[in-house]
């Protein structure tokens, strides 16, 4: 018994398709430059023989894989799809090397921004402890304003009232 | 010539070693190995036609990519080395991804800093930032695995042992 149609393997290599053919599930008729690649490359014995060495239900992916190797290969007969692995790891190698520029930016930003942060406090103190300096003196300026106002002023004469005040001069 | 030893190729094939033999100036006979695996994948005979197909000067690049190719699919049966351009793919779409969001803190950090950017600044950094997101939109990676198969199946090679690991 061989299939109505013959598979494009069996096709190729002009032979009768068994109904039992490796190859038909996966080089159909309608796609003869499958098969074409794959046995350029790595020849329809070949194909045979590894796929018949895996399960069924894995077979459909590695006669995908061998066909795009096969491809591949035939549009760059020097580096097949090793060319497209070392492209790849170009791009990984530039993808990286900008992600760590990048990075780098930003946390210099963030490091200014820190800092920024830090003056801006500083500042803040700064001025928040020079405002309370300039405040307190001028409340207890005897020139300016009689700090004890219902005192007997004589007291003070008797006692010898200095401009010193409870240890503080001004 | 007699004398000199025959190169891998050749012992294995059991074969005298001619002078102008094409496999001797790449298998030689001290590893045995680098041919017994690129014949196992490729056969002989198709690595002879294809070596006759290029100029001498790119033999041995081409040699060692078969070499390479062929080792991967003895370790990797099913997936060879699409398993790793699998792998590697999936690395760059995430590298890609990080770059992306790296470049958008930077314009919002800029735009906090200049929030009075001139609008030809503003569209240069929108340039770049859509160029990066460009860069891992699907329509824009080179669709390496995009092929027509039979099964239309590519199961996840990335769930399997990785060739890179």
């Amino acid at each position: 018994m061989s299939h109505s149609t013959r598979c494009a393997a069996c096709k190729s290599l002009r032979r009768r398709c068994p109904k039992d053919c490796v190859l038909a599930p996966y080089f159909p008729p309608t796609n003869p430059q499958r098969f074409a690649c794959v046995h350029k490359i790595f020849g329809a014995s070949n194909t045979t023989k590894m796929l018949e060495q895996l399960p069924l239900h894995l077979r459909a992916v590695a006669a995908d894989c061998m066909s795009f190797e096969a491809s591949s290969r035939v549009e760059d007969p020097v580096y097949g799809t090793v060319g497209i692995i070392s492209q790849l790891q170009e791009q990984i190698i530039e993808a990286q090397s900008e992600l760590v520029k990048t990075k780098s930016e930003i946390a210099f930003h963030n490091a200014q921004q820190q800092l920024q942060q830090q003056q801006m406090q500083q500042l803040q103190m700064i001025n928040a402890i020079a405002q309370e300096g300039e405040d307190w003196p001028s409340s207890f300026s005897s020139s300016q304003q009689d700090p004890f106002p219902n005192v007997n002023q004589q007291l003070f004469e008797d006692y010898n009232y200095s401009n010193t005040f409870c240890g503080f001069e001004f | 010539m007699g004398g000199s030893s025959p190169c891998a190729s050749c012992k294995l094939l059991r074969r005298r070693c001619a002078k102008d033999c094409i496999f001797a100036p790449y298998f030689p006979s001290d590893d045995p190995h680098k041919f017994a695996i690129v014949h196992k994948v490729f056969g002989a005979s198709n690595v002879s036609k294809m070596l006759q197909e290029l100029p001498v000067h790119q033999r041995a690049d081409a040699v060692s990519s078969l070499v390479y190719e062929a080792n991967a699919r003895v370790r990797d049966p099913v997936y060879g080395c699409v398993g790793a351009i699998s792998f590697l793919q999936n690395q760059v779409s995430q590298l890609e991804m990080q770059l992306a969001v790296a470049q958008a803190e930077i314009l919002c950090i800029q735009m906090q800093q200049e929030p009075n950017l001139p609008t030809h600044q503003i569209d240069q950094v929108d340039k770049s930032l859509l160029l990066s997101t460009n860069n891992f939109d699907d329509n824009n990676i080179p669709q390496y695995l995009s092929f027509a198969s039979s099964s239309n199946v590519i199961q996840d090679p990335l769930k399997r042992e990785s060739l890179w690991t």
